[in-house]
């Protein structure tokens, strides 16, 4: 049974076909077949939110996963980002929380906000 | 009076790539005049990822995106007034803003670059039946308010317009613990990107109801359900569909219009875009004023936008200094069959650099189809498109020999393939 794709790597949208042994067709790039092959053995996403941040500048900071972490782990991950506090000054890239939820993966600020 | 080489109204992705393109191309006095209090505009609230694909090749998220041009515009010490509003433009050039600081400021501009993105289409724009509660806004404001301030606008949401911020709020007010019940779109098809279909509305099991749209409103102050309809093909609701959702919140994500009310002032042309009419080099119909990113059109990928303002930028230093000479003979691009609109509206040929680039977008979703670039009634170009979709901008690169001087049309169709 051939499976039916839409890449979600970039905003391409390649609409991918998957027969039963992982071949892909209709990738524009390499990163469409690892997709296809990920996606359907063990889905995951990059989950960007923001946590509450004590600043002049702005009320929350955003943060994102620093890579992707498996698609059913996305809500127990969002219970930590929402029950983190940071202080200004962050930098950008910083981790602010390491290893979520037995990933392996660090969340990290997404910009710099000085005071 | 201020006087200054080049102006740029807007410090967003767009403001901020033109004068950077303006710099490296010699330009040293350069204002950009942003109204909010951070450069980057709107990519600050897009905390999402996907931005910088095609740039930089990798994956950003907005506020990383715009970081990397806050560092380039201040690298060149390029000078940027915040929270400074521009309140209009004379037609020769003078440009008046005001701040908390300043006050009321005019300053002379040898060149001005229009960066000043979009707006969203409210409620107001489509007259929905029923009361007028708190709790209808638009999914941009929702974004704002969220990824900038913190503040959560509701807990039962319903989404009217399948637009990419639209689709993209449904998943972050899903991950923010709220309930999204579904999404109307009134067309038959979505005008997101396909893969906010996938990961913003199927990963989070949204529904998406096509051909529906808000019907009724109810609500004593505060918005407490809504009702969706089907349509029919002329966009009426149908009798009988209606579909109740208890909702205390409704995002409207109805499209986007370029913000280009200063630009209106000054008398510059408009196209099909509902921007400014602007020739090859981003100029309009007004000398020395440049449009580019949604102030001109509305793009998908900021990674184009930044593209189109790097033109922009340079052709404003080109202008500064005396390189870039009119000519009573342009080409006028049309949209032809299919098409929704074409950038640029002219053609300078005598300007234009080897390759013109052409941007459209189709009317509707379409499959085993041509492209036909014809140049007074004559074919010069055909590309085949196995499918194409209005929400997906097309950029086509057009070897300037195919074309020759004079006063003529150039016109971008669609035609569908007869089926075998």
């Amino acid at each position: 049974m051939n499976k039916e794709l839409i890449c979600i790597v970039c905003p391409n949208g390649c609409r991918l076909t998957v027969d039963e042994n992982l071949n892909v067709i209709g990738n524009k790039c390499p990163r469409g077949a690892t997709y296809a092959k990920q996606e359907l053995t063990n889905p995951t996403r990059v989950l960007t939110s923001t946590v509450k941040i004590e600043s002049k500048e702005l009320g929350v900071l955003p943060v994102k996963t620093a890579n992707p972490i498996p698609k059913g782990k996305l809500f127990d991950a969002m219970k930590v980002v929402n029950s983190i506090k940071v202080k200004a000054p962050v930098e950008l890239g910083q981790v602010i929380y390491k290893d979520i939820c037995g990933t392996g993966v660090d969340l990290v600020a997404c910009r710099t906000i000085k005071e | 009076m201020l006087n200054k080489d080049l102006v740029i109204i807007g410090g967003g992705s767009a403001g901020m790539a033109a004068a950077c393109s303006a710099y490296d191309n010699g330009l040293r006095d350069i204002l950009i005049l942003e109204k909010g209090p951070f450069l980057g505009g709107i990519l600050n609230q897009c905390i999402h990822n996907g931005f910088g694909l095609e740039y930089f090749k990798e994956e950003l998220t907005g506020p990383e995106f715009l970081t990397r041009f806050v560092k380039e515009t201040e690298k060149r010490g390029i000078e940027y007034k915040l929270n400074s509003f521009v309140t209009g433009i004379s037609p020769d050039k003078v440009v008046t803003y005001t701040n908390g600081e300043e006050g009321y400021v005019e300053v002379k501009a040898k060149a001005i670059v229009m960066a000043a993105g979009c707006y969203e289409r409210n409620a107001g724009a489509i007259g929905i039946p029923g009361d007028r509660p708190a709790g209808v806004i638009t999914a941009g404001q929702a974004q704002l308010y969220l990824n900038e301030y913190g503040y959560m606008v509701g807990k039962r949401v319903f989404i009217l317009g399948s637009g990419d911020i639209g689709l993209i709020m449904a998943r972050r007010m899903s991950l923010e613990g709220a309930k999204v019940l579904g999404v109307a779109e009134i067309m038959p098809y979505s005008n997101g990107l396909n893969r906010n279909i996938v990961q913003c509305l199927q990963d989070y099991d949204i529904p998406l109801y096509l051909s529906h749209t808000v019907s009724k409103v109810v609500g004593k102050g505060k918005l407490e359900r809504i009702e969706i309809s089907k349509v029919d093909e002329k966009m009426q609701a149908i009798p009988d569909t209606e579909i109740s959702f208890d909702v205390d919140t409704l995002l409207l994500s109805i499209g986007l219009i370029p913000n280009n009310a200063l630009l209106d002032n000054m008398g510059a042309a408009k196209s099909s875009t509902r921007g400014s009419s602007v020739n090859e080099h981003m100029e309009t119909s007004i000398e020395g004023v440049f449009s580019c990113g949604n102030v001109l059109h509305v793009h998908d990928l900021v990674d184009k936008v930044v593209q189109e303002a790097a033109v922009a930028g340079k052709s404003a230093a080109l202008y500064v200094q005396g390189k870039l000479p009119t000519h009573e003979e342009v080409i006028n691009c049309v949209n032809g069959e299919g098409i929704g609109y074409v950038v640029p509206s002219r053609i300078d040929l005598d300007n234009a650099e080897d390759n013109i680039e052409l941007k459209f977008r189709v009317r509707k979703p379409t499959k085993n189809c041509d492209i036909y670039v014809e140049y007074n009634g004559e074919v010069i170009k055909k590309a085949y498109k196995n499918v194409i979709i209005p929400s997906e901008m097309e950029i086509m690169k057009l070897p300037k020999n195919l074309l020759v001087s004079g006063n003529g049309t150039l016109s971008v169709s669609l035609k569908v393939r007869e089926a075998k």
